[in-house]
């Protein structure tokens, strides 16, 4: 009888859950392997697998894809910690600061990557200086920072995306640490970025590891910001899938449904990796 | 001391200037290279976009709707889950915990190809309803953590207590437990919205360019070349959440907001 409400507690939401996400999941499987029963198609084949796994198209996507996002979860984790370890301190306006610090949090990314496009493109606002301070004479004499293959645009959008909450998670963080080992490091002779780097920065890498590996993830399965920024080649994965799936050949569906469980499982692995080396680390420390 | 402060808000600014060029482009009548200003200003992107016909309040409304009943949909559903997380330990713990929180990880678009063919013999592409279906996949996830967080912070004694003293299991809920956790059920259902505000790829795919909510009407003006009605088109698709970050602060006295954000 006690076991009861445990089970029917867990029903609404996996009962929600679990058709719409592990049945989306599944029946993506499914028919990247050519499984559609509905137009008929019962029998299993590897061919869209084998095409997507082998295409040199995929393999550059791929690549950028993960560059995009390493850079990206790099940058954002970098300038996140160091923005909670300046905003700890008292300075003029710190509590304003706190405050607009956050708030790209709540601005949603295609937005973020609509500013970048006006501020970065080559008729954007610093291309405009440019021309301004005799730089430049044209649009075209400012270097392409958008749409260009070092997905310069893509990887600023995500990173002004991002920083906030690396920022915000450090600095929850650091409020649980307290001030206490830091003067203590302090008082027994450590220099002010001693204490940050042996000290602080130890405390809370756990969180901060997980919250970049979030970073990774998304910034890996994201659509909107490569797909109004990103070059034409390569494609993003997810931009790459998206343009499958909606081809007139019939016959890319199951590959683009090949390329969604790529991201998953390439992101997937990332993130696992990244956790357990991060978990490794706390253990020899 | 002071350099802290400065590299601080250099910093600031760096993040909001992306938004900076949006709110020039919605009052601008032509902003011609290599002008670093408008050279006329006018409202008309913003009557355009307020008015009957521009398709832009509908899609606020829309938007809305959709974000709404999500956020809803996702704190009622995940509440009994969240309860269970908070509360106590129960063998399978982790694995429901795993289970629950994989889609904060996984990509919406990895899902969403497949969910696209599970909605389309239901008759749910292209619909509203299955948008929002599809909005709970990355929602739920982020209501049942930020629950749960609210519930571990919860004296069950208290619900006990008054059980003890006769009060019935609802009863006891609702006027016991419901009104210690209802702060953090509000910032579940704040996030909740957020996250399906924010959506692009999950509406795209499952509404088939039908359910045009605000981020598909806003790519559409941007990539066509016209910049003042997407410069308004965004800046009124980022006022709730400013509004929302403006409340959130002065509940908390500054400190951060409700947007808590867990580890995976």
């Amino acid at each position: 009888m006690k076991r009861w409400p445990l089970y029917l507690a867990m029903l609404p939401a996996l009962i929600v859950l679990g058709p719409l996400f592990y049945g989306g999941l599944a029946a993506g499987l499914g028919r990247s392997l050519g499984y559609a029963p509905l137009i008929g198609q019962t029998e299993l084949s590897g061919a869209a697998w084998r095409a997507v796994l082998t295409a040199p198209e995929v393999r550059s996507s791929a690549m950028l894809t993960f560059y995009i996002a390493a850079i990206s979860t790099i940058l954002a984790t970098v300038l996140g910690v160091g923005a909670a370890l300046l905003m700890r301190h008292r300075f003029a306006g710190a509590r304003a600061a706190r405050l607009l610090f956050q708030i790209n949090l709540t601005v949603p990314h295609l937005v973020l990557g609509t500013g970048i496009l006006y501020l970065f493109s080559q008729s954007g606002l610093f291309a405009r200086l440019a021309a301004q301070m005799h730089l430049i004479s044209v649009p075209a004499d400012f270097p392409a920072l958008i749409w260009d293959p070092a997905a310069l645009g893509i990887i600023l959008a995500y990173v002004v995306k991002e920083v906030p909450f690396i920022g915000l998670v450090a600095m929850a963080n650091l409020q649980a640490i307290g001030p206490d080992y830091e003067q203590a490091a302090r008082s027994l002779g450590a220099r002010p970025w001693q204490a940050a780097r042996y000290v602080l920065l130890p405390a809370i890498r756990p969180g901060i590891i997980s919250s970049a590996a979030i970073v990774f993830a998304f910034t890996f399965g994201a659509y909107e910001i490569p797909a109004l920024l990103g070059a034409s080649h390569p494609l993003a994965l997810p931009v790459l899938a998206w343009q499958r799936f909606n081809a007139p050949d019939l016959a890319a569906r199951p590959e683009a449904m090949a390329l969604a469980l790529l991201i998953a499982a390439l992101s997937g692995l990332v993130v696992w990796v990244v956790l357990r080396a991060g978990r490794a680390q706390r253990r020899l420390s | 001391m002071r350099a802290r402060g400065i590299t601080t808000w250099l910093l600031i600014a760096v993040l909001l200037a992306p938004l900076v060029p949006l709110a020039l482009w919605s009052f601008s009548f032509g902003w011609f290279f290599p002008d670093l200003l408008p050279s006329r200003w006018t409202l008309n992107a913003w009557r355009y976009a307020l008015s009957d016909t521009g398709g832009t309040i509908q899609s606020l409304w829309l938007t809305t709707k959709i974000a709404g009943i999500t956020a809803l949909l996702a704190v009622l559903l995940g509440l009994p889950l969240a309860r269970l997380l908070g509360l106590g330990t129960f063998r399978a713990k982790a694995l429901v915990q795993v289970l629950v929180m994989a889609p904060i990880i996984v990509p919406g678009m990895a899902v969403v190809l497949g969910l696209h063919g599970l909605f389309l013999p239901l008759g749910l592409t292209n619909t509203t309803f299955g948008v929002i279906l599809a909005h709970l996949i990355p929602t739920l996830p982020y209501a049942v953590l930020i629950m749960a967080g609210v519930f571990a912070g919860f004296d069950i004694g208290l619900e006990e207590q008054a059980r003890s003293l006769g009060a019935r299991p609802l009863a006891a809920f609702f006027y016991v437990t419901l009104p210690a956790i209802a702060p953090g059920l509000v910032a579940a259902a704040l996030l909740s919205f957020l996250v399906s505000w924010g959506q692009y790829a999950l509406t795209l795919v499952i509404g088939g360019g039908r359910v045009t909510t605000l981020p598909l009407l806003l790519f559409s003006f941007v990539s066509s070349g016209r910049h003042d009605i997407a410069g308004a088109i965004g800046t009124i698709y980022i006022l709730p959440g400013l509004i929302m970050m403006a409340i959130a602060a002065r509940q908390i006295g500054g400190r951060s907001a409700a947007i808590g954000t867990g580890g995976a």
